[in-house]
């Protein structure tokens, strides 16, 4: 026993050093949401609550009385909640039969498939817009359907989008359910349909509705898509700040229409956080094991989903791409070539634009890495103190409000953190810097947007690892900094990469809110392609087409390589 | 069935451990006013039916949970406030929970590194221990490849390796199948007592307990029912659950009178049993 006499006894430091770190790690993230979050995006609301007299602030409706009498803002509203709700309902009834196909069959290529169904999710916003005007318009391969700014185009490019989501969140947990429950009421007499209706689908339900609600996020916040096909016809909420802000400098009824989209999207993020916690819980019933069986075409019970999955993935995802990719082969003489590409080196026909395409890329792709970086940073320490379970009731209370509060960027409008940090971040914090003209606020507003994406990418994989691993290493005498940095740091980093390549991805296809704060020498990629279309003349109409697939491409590129980094192991949300 | 309070090992006096306790609620009772003393190199097996708060009292040593009454001290030192990775006490669990970015050799060094021995010193002991556990040779092997028991091994060498002054093993055997198990426990014994290790062994499974253990605890609903030598405890079992729990005969019960005082009196079992 003189081993144990070896073992000196270190003095006890005060709890006081894990207070402090993790106070950093909760305070550092919380100051960036409320300055570059909850303060732009507060003063934004108050606009429409207030007016500036010579007395000071005074509590003003009459802008909503104004705003909310206009026949034109309800046709707003209506054509918002009609293009999501159509957009999520077709976007499940096609994605249901994909989850199946591409996650409980087997067939060769299907994890070609997979990329292929993923690719238009992580697709910019104005490239997706762009893709299907080229195939819309006239002389385009559906030029004769007249879907030319038409509410079925929009809501078809919004399918186009939130396929992958459906697909992916459905089919994850497709994928793990145990095969035994249908079999067992095969067994006991029923028919497949009715095996399907009554075990898989009520167990896949907290998938869907998770799924469905996130679609409809996402198509009720739609902006690229929608201001690049609607025309002057349609639009959504998100469309009409826009407009209002930018066309005509109304900031008022702006202010009050961000209420409308707050209140619609609070909404639909109350239904998708109780879609989760009932998915969380249900996954407890699902197997480690993956089960999937041969695509039986012959027997005739999958022919019917293969099918439209075949019609999805060919006819509404592949096609826009390959005519995009196609058209922009097409110089503006009408022949082949690559002429387009060429012209990228310029500022386009008749100087369009402040900058050429490829300084513009060096733009996005500068500014897509420091907003990757601040997303990383910022979402990982929010991931870090979610995944913890304190003992204390009221600090696990704390902690689910800290995962609530990094959700809301998901919900609220791009456009509107873009606009709420014009009007509030030209003096922050009565510091004399303005931070508009400093090009800082484009990463920071990227950055923004990105954070929930990367907190849903860590936070799974953090929460996974065995609370047991931790204490084994603190038995083996790790302070809780070593343990940190010796077991969630290894363990966690194969999602960083994952999330540093979401992060990248999104930043560099963000529209909404660069497209307020780029000033034109520093426009990004997607600002120059919107920038392009608008201008007259087939020249610059071609270049946006040939700027759209470089965009495309490169995004591309990054989620294909983040996604290695993940491999097969499931982890996520989408 | 209060001991004297011992200056060299393990002493938990009154020790209480709540879970879900609120301001409002007090919460479910795990370990109910436990007192156990562990002698300097001694191994102690606490026996019980699952869910009777052995691994919570293992726990609450260990310093992961915190005692809602009593005190844990080691060598006559008070360890409340001491947290798990200043108590010097190792921890082996029913799965192992080896490091999977790590590969054995690396494992095993995991509590050397934080002592900071050299890098020589570190790998001559981490050959040593892995002599010992029989796996000699194995350090550059991932810990996916291991099977079940070599797992358990690796897990044991590293729970090992920092030279623990008290080893806790929570149900280490459990996972594995008979054979191995019943193999391993003398492997197991042999290991603690070749390196002189104090150690509480936690286990639901009364042969490996005689195997591992000096003494046994039998534990039951958050109190411990007897705490004696193998021997003595087949002998003469305290009471009729621990009887019932030892799978012993009825004809031994009424052989052998209760020896000690215990705190349950289940005396209807008895009868029922004897029937």
């Amino acid at each position: 026993m003189d081993d144990d006499g070896r073992r000196l006894r270190r003095p006890r430091t005060p709890r006081w050093g894990a207070w402090l770190g993790w106070g950093a790690a909760v305070a550092l993230p919380l100051g960036f949401l409320a300055l570059f979050f909850a303060w732009p995006v507060v003063s934004l609301v108050l606009q429409g609550f207030f007016t500036e007299t010579a007395a000071g602030r005074v509590l003003d409706l009459s802008g909503f009385a104004e705003v909310l009498s206009q026949e034109r803002t309800w046709r707003i509203v209506g054509q918002t909640l009609a293009q999501a709700l159509t957009g999520t309902v077709l976007s499940v009834l096609l994605g249901l039969p994909g989850a199946y196909v591409l996650y409980r069959c087997r067939f060769p290529g299907r994890t070609l498939v997979r990329g292929l169904v993923t690719v238009p999710f992580v697709l910019p916003s104005v490239v997706v817009g762009v893709a299907f005007r080229a195939l819309f318009a006239p002389g385009g391969p559906l030029g004769w359907a007249g879907l030319e700014e038409s509410f079925a185009g929009i809501v078809l490019a919004l399918v186009f989008f939130n396929y992958a989501v459906v697909v992916r969140t459905v089919g994850g947990m497709w994928e793990r359910l145990d095969p035994r429950a249908e079999q067992a009421a095969r067994a006991l007499g029923a028919t497949p349909w009715r095996a399907f209706r009554t075990v898989t689908l009520p167990a896949l339900g907290p998938a869907i509705a998770s799924a469905a609600a996130v679609v409809f996020l996402f198509c009720a916040t739609a902006f690229g898509v929608v201001l690049v096909l609607g025309g002057l016809r349609y639009g959504t909420i998100e469309t009409e700040i826009w407009t209002r802000t930018t066309q005509f400098l109304d900031l008022r009824s702006a202010a009050v229409l961000s209420v409308l989209q707050l209140v619609v999207v609070a909404g639909a993020l109350l239904v998708s956080s109780r879609a989760r916690t009932r998915r969380e819980r249900a996954l407890h019933l699902t197997s480690d094991r993956v089960s999937s069986h041969r695509l039986r075409l012959r027997a005739g019970a999958d022919l019917a989903p293969a099918l439209v999955t075949l019609v999805v993935v060919a006819g509404l995802l592949v096609l826009p791409m390959a005519g995009l990719v196609a058209r922009s082969l097409r110089a503006p003489d009408g022949s082949w070539g690559l002429d387009n590409y060429v012209a990228l080196g310029t500022t386009g026909g008749r100087n369009a634009l402040s900058v050429t395409v490829w300084e513009a890329l060096g733009n996005s792709l500068r500014t897509a890495a420091w907003a990757a970086l601040i997303a990383v940073v910022v979402g990982g320490l929010v991931a870090l103190v979610v995944s913890r379970r304190p003992r204390r009731a009221g600090l696990r209370r704390a902690v689910g409000v800290l995962d609530a509060a990094f959700m809301l960027p998901l919900g609220v409008s791009a456009v509107t953190v873009g606009f709420g940090f014009l009007i509030t971040l030209d003096r922050p914090l009565g510091l004399d810097v303005d931070l508009r003209t400093s090009g800082a606020l484009v990463p920071i507003a990227q950055a923004v947007v990105a954070i929930p994406l990367v907190v849903r990418t860590m936070l799974p994989v953090l929460r996974a690892i065995d609370p047991r691993l931790r204490e084994a290493a603190a038995s083996l005498g790790a302070a809780p900094g070593r343990v940190l940095r010796t077991v969630d740091g290894p363990l966690g980093a194969r999602s960083l990469g994952l999330a540093i390549g979401f992060a990248f991805a999104v930043s560099l296809g963000e529209f909404g809110a660069t497209s307020f704060l780029a000033r034109p020498d520093t426009a990004t990629l997607p600002v120059v392609i919107y920038r392009l279309i608008g201008r007259p003349g087939a020249e610059n109409y071609g270049m946006a087409l040939a700027a759209s697939v470089v965009l495309a491409v490169l995004t591309a590129t990054v989620m294909m390589m983040a996604e290695r980094l993940r491999g097969d192991r499931p982890g996520g949300e989408f | 069935m209060e001991q004297a309070r011992e200056a060299a090992g393990l002493a938990v006096r009154d020790a209480v451990v709540r879970y879900g306790a609120t301001r409002r609620r007090p919460g479910s009772v795990a370990v109910d006013r436990v007192s156990l003393d562990v002698a300097a190199g001694e191994i102690v097996a606490l026996l019980g039916p699952s869910g009777c708060g052995k691994s919570s009292l293992l726990r609450a040593v260990a310093g992961l949970e915190p005692l809602a009454g009593g005190s844990v001290a080691f060598d006559g030192e008070d360890l409340a406030g001491v947290p798990v990775h200043r108590r010097g006490f190792g921890l082996l669990f029913q799965d192992g929970q080896l490091f999977p970015h790590r590969d054995v050799g690396r494992n095993v060094a995991y509590g050397l590194e934080t002592q900071g021995t050299s890098r020589a010193e570190r790998a001559a002991r981490v050959a040593e221990l892995l002599a010992d556990v029989g796996l000699a040779g194995y350090e550059r092997r991932s810990v996916a490849t291991l099977s079940g028991g070599e797992k358990q091994r690796v897990a044991l060498a590293r729970a090992l390796a920092p030279r623990p002054r008290l080893l806790l093993l929570d149900e280490p055997l459990s996972a594995l199948d008979r054979r191995l198990r019943e193999r391993l426990a003398v492997d197991v014994r042999d290991t603690l007592k070749a390196a002189g290790t104090t150690a509480v062994f936690v286990t639901h499974d009364h042969d490996e307990a005689f195997t591992v253990a000096d003494r046994v605890a039998v534990m039951d609903a958050g109190r411990l029912l007897q705490v004696d030598a193998p021997d003595v405890l087949l002998r003469a079992p305290a009471n009729a659950r621990v009887t019932e729990f030892l799978g012993l005969a009825s004809g031994v019960l009424t052989a052998g009178a209760p020896r000690r005082g215990p705190r349950v009196h289940d005396e209807d079992g008895v009868g029922t049993a004897a029937s």
